[in-house]
């Protein structure tokens, strides 16, 4: 009997080649075109008065210089708000080249194509723009301050305003025995794959056609873009996705002004134009997150029990909104994590400033959304005297109300009702990685040498799996060998190992002849993208349902040629057999030869099926009436809502006494995704996203100063670690399977980012003794903090104050 | 992130390389490793009309070890001379300061010399040569000049080279008598430029007290910044030496600028830590190992 592989830790079959230098990703391709390069904004808020290209046409190489006036037919429009939503009253999207007013640095004004990007951006500087500079509205503060406005018909920069509300909340908050407000800020952070973005657009005048490859998220969101966009038939247009080297979120945006521009220009010029973004451009016109200011108010008993919880969300979407308000809508509803909030009540304002765009990044309003609850869940504790681990525990939805429906609506516009989940025996098996009921001992062990200790602790459930749909295609050739097909793309994940491993399960192959086609419009055209956690949820359950069927269609056409009843037979390492005669068996490419018959012949297989090799019944057609040639199949899957997934993560740091340097000792994840498919690949994810989840909480941030001015928009000053500064990630599952899909399986892509802050968070207050409210946190902050606390400004936590010969003074 | 055309010369003599760089004068400049260079011309914040690249010139490829010192040519990669044993015995200093020059990958390419012709006031090696009193040789065609590292730093990446001149080996002198070396910094990762770093050297006489104690700082002034400490400590063993009080001797005289990573203010506390933390280091190692050596 072959070995089950799903389930199993195979390595991920695609390693080899890309480690080795042998993938092709964007830059990769094309080398003949012309390489465009553009001049961007180098102001956050000002009106183009002038644009003189005059002192750039001489420069060698050059073949095209344009402006938003050259731009024809639907380019020239707005770029699509992708995402509508009532609550987005005043949804703005950009110009595909800035149209009078630039909204922020990087916004890009001039497109030049040249031989080479190195004569294209020696044009670029040769162009002399000239502006009226307006002021610039930067940081939450002065967006919601109104005094300037980014967009001059968008009153007080509110691009949203959005309420949910289950329960009285302000009323349960008034009549609770105990009540808390706190004051949080989360600072911008962005995906910074290794690859930035890129395009490369070919045009067949003779077939009117025009082939795009896009290191993008989703190659036939953009297929139907620029379908619109260039007023092609959708049939004439066709995206590929290479190789794609990471994309975190920012690649399902689409379509990038470039995405637009780069085709519309192949057409026009009548020759192959690529443009492949580099590292100054990504920090300064794709896309970042996370940047919220939050207000909580919660009343509770004297358990830590919540009776209501009422959440202000000021959140930054930078100068436009094409994606949308996915992001404070995902923060607003999985801040809830595994409690029971008690009466809840959610506002949020989505507001513009003059900065780069807001769009998903790994976790996409939960890293957000979890902070605020975790902070708020320590500070119960802390302000009760009792354990933080219990005041969690005393919060949380308990097994048997699964599923359990919090009353309010989520990001893909259903209802938010968690599957599955045992988040009592997520903690237990916390606790006991951690050793968090030993902490104590430690700590002092540390402190008798001069250390400075914490442990901290954050939880979360993150919905996965959103719909509408995928779909998968699977085929056997008459070789025996497996092509896979599904339309969302991949960065990275190990899709061909994946899927691989389920259809050798579903349909009984070799796991080695089975090879994935992801992201490649040509092969299947149907398809939303990989974003929220949601590829093997959706493709892999879909390409699971399309392995079915063809297993169904393979033992109708093998039970013919063998005499049997279907349902007597099984298909073992490719081979269709009689489950208790082995002998009576016929191999998988022979069923897929008989599948087809064919007029011709040009090898052994196809001389096996012409109609005049075989003894077929001449009394019945070649194809049945109810039948199509060929052994494949096809199948898409689409759930009625998200599939929830979650984790529970804990973290020990130290804290330099002297030099505030901060450190993560361990940090520790359960983690919870159903049945795993392949843990290798999963436990690979949540390493990724734990680097990320640290980076966020101690490194990295966009620093704008009140100008607009990205002042860190190079990896010599945007900190994104090394290994040297990620800890060896210690991780234990539970596997408690959904309900929802026939895998029984949830999303795992951005689990390890998800609860970074929070945790460490958590774990530096309880090393400091003060609170800490606002994150990234790096050591000057935590060395000004220490001042303030020792000055009598920042009070101490309330365990200090009862037992001050625990913690350090400051 | 392209740099602009430049002309590239590849002379395979160091007197090929003089012709070279006599003939394009102010629109030359030298390429070694590269590692600041290229992507300085990528980002287009320099275009010389000339790049001589002295990557040929296997001549300057060397650490040379004399018993004044350590002599680096300039194709000498920081690697190299961080591997030298010889080098590492007479003037630890050296290996102290390259470990944290940032990665090794960075190691293999970037040269010593360079670094020093880059004249980074974070970096490393501009503060060893500092604080040991080294110097670098100049050549130009037909004439040659010696120049000390307190004459050798003009400015943040500002160094006395002039048009036509390059920098053809540094010089790192061995410190003389019972003396200890200790290179300590705080980076925001490993490996990045310093928020602040500090070298320091002390100096024991054969009763085991302090007679010097001197320490040069990185990130926190426009060139290396050497301050005699001595006063503070002086006479003191070095466990009752009171090396906070040097430490706080030493912040009078520093004013750091503030950037994104640290304030001003931390800079000069992480100063104060971390000449307390170099200071005594190096007087423990003056105790113990370096006594043999300098004796020897």
């Amino acid at each position: 009997m072959t070995e089950r592989m799903i389930g199993a830790p195979v390595p991920r079959t695609e390693d080899a080649r890309l480690v080795t230098g042998r993938g092709h990703y964007l830059d990769d391709l094309g080398a003949g075109a012309y390489e465009v390069a553009f001049v961007r904004s180098p102001h956050a808020h000002a009106r183009i008065t002038s644009i003189d290209v005059e002192a750039a046409l001489d420069t060698e190489g050059l073949v095209a210089v344009y402006l938003y006036e050259d731009l024809t037919g639907k380019v020239a429009e707005p770029l699509p708000l992708l995402i509508p939503h009532p609550a987005l009253t005043h949804g703005r999207t950009a110009y595909p080249l800035a149209k009078d007013v630039v909204r922020h640095v990087g916004e890009a004004i001039v497109m030049v194509v040249a031989t080479d990007r190195y004569r294209a951006e020696d044009a670029c500087e040769r162009i002399t723009v000239e502006y009226e500079f307006l002021p610039p509205v930067v940081g939450i503060d002065k967006a919601a301050g109104g005094e300037h406005l980014v967009h001059a018909d968008v009153p007080g920069n509110v691009a949203a305003h959005m309420v949910q509300e289950v329960g009285d909340a302000p009323a349960a908050i008034a009549a609770a025995p105990n009540r808390l407000e706190l004051q949080l800020d989360i600072e911008r952070s962005a995906c910074m794959p290794m690859e930035g973005r890129g395009v490369l657009a070919r045009w067949d005048e003779a077939d009117a056609s025009m082939r795009v490859y896009t290191s993008t998220q989703t190659s036939t969101g953009v297929r139907a873009a620029v379908a619109a966009k260039l007023e092609l038939p959708l049939d004439r247009v066709e995206v590929i996705t290479p190789d794609v080297g990471g994309g975190f979120g920012v690649k399902i945006v689409h379509p990038w002004p470039e995405e637009v521009l780069v085709p519309w220009a192949a057409r026009l010029l009548g020759h192959e134009v690529k443009w492949t973004e580099d590292r100054r451009e990504h920090f300064v016109s794709s896309a970042h997150e996370r940047g919220q200011l939050q207000t909580v108010r919660v009343g509770f008993d004297d358990e830590g029990r919540v009776l209501g919880l009422d959440v202000e969300i000021l959140h930054d979407n930078g100068a436009y909104t094409p994606y949308g308000i996915i992001v404070p809508i995902i923060t607003s509803t999985q801040l809830l994590g595994p409690y029971k909030p008690g009466a809840y009540r959610v506002d949020f304002r989505s507001l513009y400033t003059n900065t780069v765009i807001v769009t998903p990044y790994r976790g996409a309003g939960r890293p957000q959304g979890v902070f605020a609850m975790e902070r708020t869940m320590d500070a119960i504790a802390d302000h009760l005297g009792r354990d933080r681990a219990d005041v969690r525990a005393a919060n949380f939805i308990q097994p048997h109300e699964m599923p359990y429906d919090h009353g309010l609506l989520f990001q893909d516009g259903r209802p938010l009702i968690y599957d599955s989940g045992d988040f009592p025996a997520s903690l237990d098996k916390l606790k006991k990685l951690v050793g968090w009921d030993d902490f104590e001992v430690f700590r002092a062990q540390a402190r008798a040498e001069g250390r400075r200790v914490g442990i901290g602790i954050g939880c979360y459930v993150e919905g996965t799996g959103v719909g509408p749909y995928e779909g998968g295609h699977v085929q056997v050739e008459t070789s025996g060998k497996v092509n896979v097909a599904t339309g969302l793309t991949s960065q990275g994940q190990g899709h061909q190992t994946a899927f691989a491993q389920v259809v050798a399960d579903e349909l009984g192959v070799p796991f080695e002849d089975v090879s994935v086609t992801t992201g490649d419009t040509r092969r299947f055209g149907y398809a939303v993208g990989t974003f929220a956690s949601r590829a093997a949820v959706m493709s892999g359950n879909a390409i699971a349902l399309a392995a079915r069927k063809v297993r169904e269609k393979a033992l109708r056409i093998a039970g013919e040629a063998l005499g049997a009843d279907p349902g007597d037979l099984e298909i073992v390492d490719g081979v269709v057999r009689v489950k208790d005669d082995h002998s009576s068996a016929i191999p998988l490419g022979t069923v897929a030869v008989l599948s087809n018959p064919l007029r011709y012949a040009f090898d052994d297989a196809s001389k096996a099926a012409t109609q005049f090799g075989g003894n077929a019944d001449p009394s019945r057609p070649p194809v049945a009436e109810d039948d199509e040639p060929g052994l494949e199949g096809r199948d898409f899957y689409s759930p009625p809502r998200a599939t929830f997934a979650n984790g529970m993560h804990a973290a020990i740091v130290e804290t330099d006494p002297e030099t505030a340097e901060i450190r993560v000792l361990r940090y520790c994840v359960i983690h919870d995704c159903g049945h795993l498919l392949n843990p290798l690949i999963v436990e690979g994810q949540v390493h990724g996203g734990v680097a990320q989840g640290v980076a966020g909480a101690l490194y990295e941030r966009m620093e704008y100063d009140e100008n607009g001015q990205l002042l860190n928009a190079s990896f010599m000053d945007f900190l994104m670690p090394y290994a040297s500064e990620v800890p060896s990630v210690e991780i234990d599952h539970l596997e408690t399977p959904s309900p929802l899909n026939p895998l029984g399986i949830k999303g795992a892509g951005e689990a390890g980012v998800i609860p970074g802050a929070a945790v460490l968070a958590s774990a530096i207050e309880d090393a400091e003794g003060f609170p800490i409210t606002r994150m990234p946190i790096q050591p000057s902050e935590l060395f000004h903090l220490r001042r303030r606390h020792a000055a009598g400004e920042i009070p101490p936590l309330r365990r200090v104050r009862t037992a001050p010969e625990e913690f350090p003074t400051a | 992130m392209k740099p602009p055309a430049f002309k590239y010369h590849a002379p395979a003599s160091l007197a090929e390389a003089l012709d070279a760089l006599d003939a394009v004068g102010h629109d030359g400049k030298v390429l070694a490793g590269g590692q600041s260079l290229i992507p300085i011309l990528n980002m287009r914040l320099a275009a010389p009309a000339h790049l001589v690249d002295i990557n040929r010139l296997s001549e300057l490829a060397y650490v040379r070890t004399e018993p004044g010192g350590v002599t680096v040519g300039a194709l000498a990669r920081h690697a190299d001379v961080e591997r030298d044993a010889d080098a590492y015995a007479a003037v630890p200093l050296l290996r102290q300061g390259l470990r944290l020059v940032a990665h090794p990958v960075i190691r293999n390419r970037g040269t010593t010399v360079g670094s020093l012709a880059h004249a980074d006031p974070s970096g490393e090696m501009t503060a060893v040569l500092a604080l040991l009193g080294g110097s670098v040789d100049l050549v130009r065609k037909g004439a040659s000049r010696t120049v000390g590292a307190e004459d050798f730093f003009a400015g943040p990446l500002e160094s006395c080279i002039e048009p036509g001149e390059m920098a053809v080996s540094a010089y790192f002198p061995r410190l003389a008598g019972r003396t200890g070396t200790e290179f300590v910094e705080a980076a925001r990762r490993h490996g990045d430029y310093a928020m602040c770093g500090v070298a320091a050297a002390v100096t024991l006489d054969d009763d085991l007290r302090v007679t010097r104690a001197r320490a040069a700082y990185l990130s926190v002034s426009p060139v290396p910044l050497v301050l005699d400490l001595t006063e503070a400590v002086h006479g003191a063993t070095p466990a009752t030496a009171r090396w906070a009080d040097a430490a706080a001797l030493a912040v009078l005289s520093i004013e750091p600028e503030p950037d994104i990573h640290a304030t001003a203010e931390y800079r000069a506390h992480l100063a104060r830590v971390l000449t307390e933390r170099a200071l005594r280091a190096a007087a423990q190692r003056a105790t113990s190992t370096d006594v043999e050596r300098t004796s020897r």
